[in-house]
């Protein structure tokens, strides 16, 4: 059983369109490693150096800034730090706490991102799970072309549906603007990637495995809760986390479905509207966008080795 | 903080958790119906159990809303009447709709090339080095964060103040102030400020190329690399000759997937200029005409352009990555 898991892990941490190279890292002896090491040059790790700064001070500027004081912020750039040093929280008890019209709320829209993106990160996952277990391990008609079908509505854009499923949603659920809307938009639109990912994934699993399963009486029932999920929880974990951060930073699908208030919106959606403002809240600005980067920082830093695996496995996200 | 505030989270919570609820309830009955089938055509029960949610998710949400698509953009704005192609003629008469495109292209042009070189240097140089590790994750984190987040980030560093009205707050336009010259609103000048808005699309993608192609380095053979390296190559040479080829596959992955995104980039452009200033794209214009204007007509017709210029690439990719599974 652990072999396949690991083998599986493997699979998915190799970038797509490379070959099955014997991994070099392994068996490279440390001779070899020498005359690597000698190729990088102190000049390419200089300008790595620089591109590296070069990468972070804008996100670095706008974090400082969030610490400076609200007349800081509006009458110098957040370098003068180093002149003349503060430290506030103001900012970030402005935005979150404070409430009223013009207030940014972001309380409020900080749980609703968080009560969209749980649910629509499961619900596909869950969903797509059980397809690419059919696609993979049930034997039907047909079978072949449907896969291909659900493949190619990757390359759908979502621009194509909003209209139709939105007139769906108003007119014939009457759920436009819930968060049951919200959720299953972002579980159509995350389904045929993730069907595509796990099918890829779930076909691996050797077959003696479900084989034997199979002679022991285990019907589909048994074999998809007894060996299909323990075994591909390394598979879920990395497509579920990816799922998790792409339905937090979206921005497209919140605007239509969401409706626009604080009842419902993520916090992308009012940060959009802060910053469409810029004038009135230059200094609610930076901490405002910090509590929205502030999750998938967590995931990010926490969790790197599975986000760049979904990253890997799922890179023809269309 | 109110209690206002916490009767909210709670109700939004509860939400979440009767929909989770929900829906492992009607996920559990579904698989427990298949389990407890009939013995006769228990194969074809248990099939449609695992399948037809997702099917049937696809087909209402994806598969109809698509065709409809494409049906609105030959109706007229509230879809009452046939107008034939009179909204594409409208797309390529209409001066803004031609710069729409126009930068489009830009985009498409520019950021999948740049991302990727940058990526495949900053791969390079950092390959063996020490703190490969801390390198690669600050190149890398703008991927993490959303499109919105990147573009408040990108309008801080490029605020532009009148000079004499107070100091410079954006970074870049105090480095020009420092270098004596004039500040510049980067934003609204156009055609550059389409080129400043490219530059935060980059920054994001080029952590994406950088990773995958730093996978794909390090899978390329030592042996060789030695092998041309006894021949007398320099590192140079060594790149082209010997690297290079070693990751074309990544590269064509890589080129492709950027240029998709780049394709559908609308949060970009809505967070930083919101189309305005002749910075719009294709994917903005889209959301503008169909629900800012209520031109569901002419927005169907932009998403259907979209679909088409998607189209060619997609179908490039899967031809290339069919031809390496032949190969292996």
């Amino acid at each position: 059983m652990s072999d396949s898991t690991t083998q599986a892990e493997e699979k998915l941490d190799r970038p797509l369109g490379q070959k099955d190279a014997d991994s070099p890292a392994e068996t490279e002896p440390s001779q070899m490693r020498r005359v690597k090491e000698r190729l990088t040059s102190p000049w390419a790790t200089a300008a790595a150096i620089l591109i590296a700064t070069l990468w972070t001070i804008p996100t670095f500027g706008l974090l400082v800034s969030s610490f400076r004081t609200p007349e800081e912020i509006r009458s110098n750039g957040w370098w003068n730090i180093f002149v003349s040093p503060s430290f506030t929280l103001e900012n970030y008890f402005d935005v979150l706490t404070v409430s009223g019209a013009s207030s940014a709320n972001l309380g409020q829209y900080f749980v609703n991102s968080l009560v969209i993106a749980i649910p629509a990160a499961l619900f596909p996952i869950a969903i797509a799970t059980m397809a690419a277990y059919a696609f993979a391990w049930i034997k039907f008609k047909g079978s072949g072309a449907l896969f291909v079908l659900v493949f190619a509505l990757q390359i759908v854009p979502l621009q194509m549906a909003l209209v139709p499923l939105l007139q769906i949603f108003s007119q014939v659920l009457g759920i436009s603007g819930t968060f049951p809307a919200v959720w299953i938009a972002h579980t159509i639109f995350g389904l045929p990637l993730c069907i595509f990912l796990l099918h890829n994934f779930i076909r691996e699993i050797p077959g003696e495995v479900i084989e034997a399963a199979r002679v022991d009486g285990a019907n589909h029932t048994q074999i998809f809760f007894r060996i299909i999920i323990p075994l591909s929880l390394p598979a879920l974990a990395s497509i579920g986390i990816f799922q998790f951060l792409w339905v937090w930073n979206d921005l497209l699908v919140a605007l239509v479905f969401s409706g626009g208030t604080a009842d419902v919106a993520p916090l992308t959606q009012r940060l959009a509207e802060l910053v469409g403002n810029f004038g009135r809240n230059t200094e609610r600005l930076p901490a405002a966008a910090f509590i929205s980067l502030i999750v998938p920082l967590i995931v990010f830093f926490s969790l790197q080795r599975y986000f760049v695996r979904g990253l890997l496995a799922g890179s023809t996200k269309g | 903080m109110t209690s206002e505030f916490f009767s909210d989270l709670a109700a939004k919570f509860g939400l979440m958790f009767l929909g989770l609820a929900v829906f492992a309830a009607a996920v559990g009955v579904i698989l427990f119906l298949a389990d407890r089938a009939p013995k006769r055509g228990r194969d074809i029960w248990q099939l449609l159990a695992f399948l037809a949610p997702a099917m049937i998710l696809l087909g209402v949400g994806l598969v109809y809303p698509a065709i409809n698509t494409a049906v609105l953009s030959f109706f007229n704005r509230n879809s009452s009447e046939f107008v034939g192609f009179d909204n594409y003629v409208w797309m390529f008469t209409e001066p803004t709709i031609l710069t729409t495109l126009g930068n489009t292209l830009i985009w498409v042009a520019l950021v999948p090339t740049l991302s990727t070189a940058f990526g495949l240097v900053y791969a390079v140089f950092i390959d063996k080095s020490k703190g490969e590790k801390v390198l690669k994750s600050l190149v890398f984190m703008p991927m993490a964060i959303s499109f919105v987040g990147a573009g408040i980030i990108w309008r801080f560093v490029y605020e532009y103040r009148a000079v004499g009205f107070s100091e410079q707050i954006g970074i870049l336009n105090q480095i020009l102030v420092w270098l004596g010259q004039e500040p510049q609103q980067f934003l609204q000048n156009s055609p550059w400020n389409t080129f400043f808005l490219i530059v935060v699309m980059v920054w994001i993608q080029t952590g994406f190329a950088m990773v995958l192609l730093s996978a794909a380095i390090k899978g390329v053979p030592v042996e060789i690399i030695e092998a041309s390296r006894l021949d007398g190559a320099n590192a140079w040479q060594q790149f082209w000759n010997v690297t290079v080829p070693g990751i074309r596959g990544t590269l064509v992955v890589v080129v492709t997937t950027i240029s998709i995104a780049t394709l559908k980039v609308f949060d970009i452009v809505r967070a930083m200029t919101g189309g305005n200033f002749d910075t719009s794209v294709v994917a903005n214009e889209m959301y503008t005409q169909a629900f800012n204007r209520g031109e569901f007509g002419q927005g169907s017709a932009l998403a259907l352009v979209l679909f088409v210029m998607v189209l060619p690439i997609v179908v490039y990719n899967v031809r290339v990555l069919r031809q390496q599974k032949e190969i292996r």
